[in-house]
């Protein structure tokens, strides 16, 4: 296989794969740069993180009425802007609109979530809660050396999310 | 800590493992109830390991690490794996690592987000990967609550995380592209299709061996099954045929270069005494490359994959214990750095002998 240009006879010396078209593309030096097909210095991967700051600036220069901390972890969007990381779920809600464009830009203009979410018919809060004060018991049953207890509570452990068949 | 010999990464015989070293799927999760890592107190972090380090996540026997507990050899180790992050392995909050299944599965504990868990599969396998993922997610789904925003779904410390939180990634190995200076444009169509083109040990590791993980920055808006179809329909069978192509065209129109350089790169490997891992990695990808065009019949794509990772420093370490504290040097007239090159260069020398 020695491809010859797609447009006139010489031999092919770009040979570019159009992925979104699923096809290749061989053309020789002349036709390649007719078409556009100059190798630039290699770009760079996209840095959402880098664009962001430049961005959050004038969030926070445009309006005054945004919420300036999170009430369940103190996080500020100061502090966001620094480290690129919110301190806890609910940071979301407070910085709801401030995050909205910061997410869109790095999702290519997505905004939301598509697919799974946890099966929340049964109720997993209580399963954390459960598991927590289990191992707790747990903890203590091996302090007084009752093994036999600690042994049961741990089968107890493996047991909590089996519940009725489904 | 005990680690098998190189879990799939030494596997070969894959699909499409003349190009596809291994595919993984990796999902980031948060409980419900704690602030993310960076905001949580060392007694939160501490509770979060007591509630995961007891969940039972797999059929398969799962290892648990305290990674408090490693010195430093191991911990460079699981770095060179890909079982963990070096931010992970460097950070000082407490966290944990769940391994299981022969190195396919593993779980960092207390990373950028609590959860962060990987399966790894030689070869073509980003389906198998991803069903292995969903089951552990659903074990875990029944055991704590995971925190999910009604509009961005899952949610994760770094906001451009959000939505599935999955990230699908193949291992390449593409040398012909390199030789043919057609890697920037793989890069543009990556990026045209969003997609993330890092080197063999992530950001900054480009091109170390002609190896390329491509992954998936969009996480919003896709359901893991569509980017998954997407994966295994589009993106990695034409990635595959680009690198195929221009192994053929080397072949139709160059051969005798070819093959001079494959052999070259033998000859070299076959007779250094001092070996540097960059090096070492420039030309193992070269015999990889001829052992999977069949221009070198009497080697094994397996001794090949099993090089890269023995030539790294942690496994040198590992696989010779005597280099293992710079005091007990075995010649004390050299430097440590000169004893890793040489033993380096033996472990190829012998592997690669004829
Ligand atoms: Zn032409
Ligand atoms: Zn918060």
């Amino acid at each position: 296989m020695n491809p010859k240009c797609d447009r006139c006879d010489r031999p092919a010396e770009v040979h570019e794969i159009d992925v979104k078209k699923g096809v290749q593309i061989h053309l020789c030096r002349e036709c390649a740069i007719e078409a556009g097909f100059q190798l630039p210095d290699s770009p760079p991967v996209t840095k959402v993180l880098s664009d962001l700051a430049s961005m959050q600036v004038q969030i926070a220069t445009g309006s005054g009425q945004r919420a300036s901390s999170c009430s369940s972890c103190g996080t500020t969007f100061g502090r966001f802007r620094k480290t690129g990381l919110l301190g806890c779920p609910q940071c979301y809600e407070t910085f709801a609109k401030q995050l909205e464009p910061v997410i869109a830009r790095s999702q290519n203009g997505a905004g939301t979530h598509v697919g799974r979410r946890p099966d929340r018919d049964a109720d997993r809060a209580d399963h954390q809660a459960l598991r927590r004060s289990i191992l707790d018991e747990i903890e203590r049953a091996v302090a007084s050396e009752q093994y036999e207890r600690a042994a049961k509570l741990r089968d107890r452990l493996q047991s909590i999310a089996e519940g009725p068949a489904s | 800590m005990k680690l098998e010999r190189g879990g799939p990464w030494i596997e070969t015989g894959g699909p499409e493992g003349d190009v596809v070293v291994s595919s993984r799927a990796r999902l980031a999760r948060n409980l419900v109830g704690f602030p993310f890592v960076n905001q949580a107190s060392g007694d939160q972090c501490r509770e979060i390991l007591r509630l995961v380090r007891t969940l039972d996540l797999s059929d398969h026997s799962m290892q648990w690490l305290d990674v408090m507990d490693l010195d430093d050899a191991d911990r460079q180790l699981l770095v060179e794996r890909h079982l963990v992050s070096r931010n992970f392995i460097d950070a000082d909050t407490p966290r944990g690592l769940f391994i299981g299944d022969g190195e396919r599965l593993s779980m960092m504990v207390n990373e950028e987000d609590h959860l962060r868990m990987q399966v790894l599969l030689p070869g073509c396998e980003l389906r198998e990967a991803w069903r292995r993922a969903s089951d552990i997610d659903r074990k875990l789904e029944q055991n704590v609550e995971l925190a999910v925003h009604p509009r961005w779904g899952y949610v994760t410390a770094c906001p451009t995380n959000v939505g599935t939180a999955i990230r699908f990634s193949v291992m390449t190995h593409l040398p012909a592209l390199r030789m043919t200076n057609e890697i920037e444009r793989l890069r543009r169509a990556a990026n045209a299709l969003d997609l993330a083109v890092r080197g063999f040990y992530g950001e900054g590791s480009e091109s170390t061996g002609d190896f390329y993980q491509v992954s998936n920055q969009i996480t919003l808006g896709v359901s893991d099954a569509d980017l998954l179809e997407r994966f295994i329909e589009t993106i990695v069978p034409r990635i595959v045929e680009y690198e195929r192509m221009a192994r053929r065209m080397m072949l139709d129109r160059s051969r005798m270069q070819l093959e001079d350089r494959v052999h070259r790169s033998l000859g070299l490997l076959r007779s250094a005494r001092l070996l540097g891992v960059e090096e070492a990695m420039k030309h193992l990808s070269r015999i990889r490359l001829g052992v999977s065009m069949g221009l070198l019949e009497e080697l094994k794509l397996s001794t090949v994959q099993r090089l890269f990772l023995d030539v790294q420093p942690g496994h040198l370490r590992m696989n010779n214990p005597d280099l293992s504290s710079p005091s007990t040097m075995v010649n004390p007239g050299q430097t440590g750095e000169e004893e890793i090159r040489l033993r380096r260069a033996e472990i190829v020398r012998n592997a690669l002998s004829s």
